[in-house]
């Protein structure tokens, strides 16, 4: 089902689309009916998710019409600053100079957590090695380590994938993983690491070419390619990504996504972000492979923003 | 009398309106000009320019070397030339001199069909198809290389060789061929000998033409040679993932904040693949106006 994902998505966006537009008509006959509107865009990998709970807030408030689109955090924030969108979806949080442009816009931006998201390290299911510490990790994507013979696997050249830079997965695991989240660390990836734009381009890679390592959102990943377990150090165990691991946080590659608004968000905006953190939604999270919000966290959603 | 003051009024009319269309079409070229040099040169103030002539692209981390995007995009288009020009002027020869006029009929609308098909779609097939299969043909760790973009863009530069050097082929004057004939030459010796050098400037328009088509090339490249901004080493340069300017303007232009240091430097790329084509434009103009003196010449 995950595999077919993508194509899904895009039929979903058309009959939103298909749907809005019909709605639109009967809107100017009854203006009562479709009260608010919604716009959303941002994170390619949050995408699937947004759409899911659009669909369901949909069916529940009749009243309400949401669109979402993907793009790349960065687009969507840029959407956000720029009026275009009401709701921005990052998979990473506000850069410094994104907020002040929004500040210098006249807009006072706000974070809320709406679900984590685990990014799992693959290779092909013929390659022997199956864990891996945080370090040889980081090793590999500076190029450090260039054969899987170094790690324990057959005498095979590493070909390293990664996202593109426009993308908020790029950027959570170049600090995360290849500078190990020393903020001070200028590496960046190794020049001859293959930037696919998609997530399917990295997964089709992984699945065909046993030289191939990658990363990608636990959401996306399909059974044909092999997950590694991943260690925080030398010693430590090896945690493979799954839910539990996720939120007792002995998974090391996770992160937290967000959804941004211009302002304190008001009227159905509100009642949007609310209905998102309530156990309903997070069902939805779990079912398409994100980790959910722990019920304790729910309270303290808004985050200060410094 | 009044008939023909109509008739005079409409044409000074449409007269107008064509040369309105001529002159719009001028100003949009100059906007775009214009637009491109407002947007991209002012980087040039901000950082020297010999950060550009580095060899790191990295730009969200403040790396602006430029070489690896152009040595990427010179690399496949220069593969691609290779690979269609002997198969794209074959083809050319071909329906203009060997086939009988039924397999022109057929092959002249599909080649043309070619040149319609969308670049998206070779992709697919570049990505599901040639690259796993160039992987384990060649054995090399990734079929995400500039040769698999140059075979796909070599597909995309054929209809345009064919048709171009085609109709330079026909426009040949016949008595050449019935002159090589008469003293005895074989058909291949009259194609070989006498007909492709005197459709010579009209081949070398052709090639030009292509090259222009293919260094624009954007989807298909951007899916399969892999996007690495890094100059690949002499011996592997067809084998190497490598990263166009076109594959970088396309992937990134989305997610700059208009007016930043980035932004400017992918104008910046934009103004150099600009050149690029104007330099390519220029040198097929020049080549083929040499053609119309020579048969002008030749004529008199």
């Amino acid at each position: 089902m995950r595999k077919g994902a993508f194509p899904l998505v895009f039929f979903i966006m058309l009959l939103l689309a298909a749907c809005s537009n019909q709605r639109a008509e009967i809107t100017s006959e009854l203006p009562s009916q479709a009260s608010a509107y919604i716009q959303i865009s941002g994170s390619d990998t949050m995408v699937n998710l947004a759409l899911a709970w659009a669909e369901r807030y949909q069916q529940e408030h009749p009243d309400v019409r949401i669109s979402v689109t993907g793009g790349g955090s960065g687009s969507g924030i840029s959407a956000l600053i720029n009026g275009t969108v009401d709701i921005a979806n990052a998979s990473r949080a506000i850069k410094e100079e994104e907020l002040q442009k929004a500040q210098q816009a006249g807009y006072n931006p706000q974070q809320f957590v709406v679900a984590r998201d685990a990014i799992a390290v693959i290779v092909n299911p013929q390659n022997p090695v199956s864990q891996l510490t945080m370090q040889q990790i980081s090793a590999i994507y500076r190029g450090e380590i260039n054969n899987w013979k170094e790690l324990g696997g057959e005498n095979r050249p590493i070909v390293r994938l990664s996202r593109e830079t426009n993308s908020g997965t790029h950027v959570y695991f170049l600090e995360t993983v290849v500078r190990l989240g020393n903020s001070k660390d200028k590496t960046i990836f190794s020049p001859d690491t293959l930037l696919l734009p998609s997530s399917e381009g990295i997964i089709a890679e992984v699945r065909d070419n046993p030289n191939a390592i990658g990363y990608d959102g636990l959401g996306y990943v399909v059974p044909e390619v092999k997950v590694i377990a991943v260690a925080r150090g030398p010693g430590e165990p090896f945690v493979l990504p799954s839910v539990e691991t996720v939120n007792n946080h002995s998974y090391p590659i996770a992160r937290d996504l967000y959804m941004y608004t211009r302002e304190q968000p008001r009227g159905a905006i509100k009642d949007y972000l609310d209905w998102v953190v309530s156990r309903e939604a997070q069902e939805i999270v779990v079912s398409l492979g994100f980790v959910s919000l722990e019920q304790s966290d729910v309270g303290s959603k808004t985050a200060k923003l410094d | 009398m009044l008939a023909a003051k109509q008739q005079n009024l409409t044409e000074l009319v449409i007269t107008r309106l064509i040369q309105l269309a001529g002159y719009l079409s001028i100003l949009f070229v100059g906007l775009i000009c214009i637009f491109l040099l407002k947007e991209g040169l002012p980087v040039l103030f901000e950082i020297p320019l010999v950060r550009f002539l580095q060899t790191t692209w990295y730009p969200i981390e403040g790396y602006y070397g430029i070489l690896p995007l152009l040595t990427g995009s010179l690399i496949v288009t220069l593969g691609a030339i290779l690979i269609a020009l002997p198969l794209g002027l074959g083809t050319a020869i071909f329906i203009s001199e060997v086939a009988p006029n039924w397999a022109k009929e057929i092959l002249k609308p599909l080649v043309e069909l070619l040149a319609g098909m969308p670049s998206v779609v070779l992709g697919f097939i570049g990505i599901l198809v040639l690259s796993p299969y160039l992987r384990r043909l060649l054995d090399l760790p990734t079929g995400l290389t500039a040769l698999t973009g140059s075979l796909l863009l070599g597909w995309v530069a054929i209809p345009t060789i064919v048709s171009v050097a085609e109709d330079a082929l026909n426009n040949v004057p016949p008595s050449y061929r019935q002159a090589a004939w008469a003293l005895g030459a074989t058909q291949w010796q009259t194609i070989w000998g006498i007909t492709l050098p005197a459709a010579r400037s009209g081949v070398l328009t052709a090639v030009m033409l292509a090259v222009g088509r293919v260094i624009g090339e954007t989807m298909a490249v951007m899916m399969v040679t892999g996007n690495a901004p890094y100059i690949p080493s002499l011996l592997k340069v067809f084998i190497s993932p490598i990263r166009t300017m076109t594959a970088t303007i396309a992937s990134e232009m989305g997610e700059v904040a208009k007016g930043s240091t980035h932004y400017q430097t992918l104008f910046l790329i934009g103004i150099v693949l600009f050149l690029f084509s104007l330099i390519i434009n220029i040198i097929a103009v020049t080549i083929s106006s040499r053609r119309l003196k020579r048969s002008e010449r030749l004529l008199s």
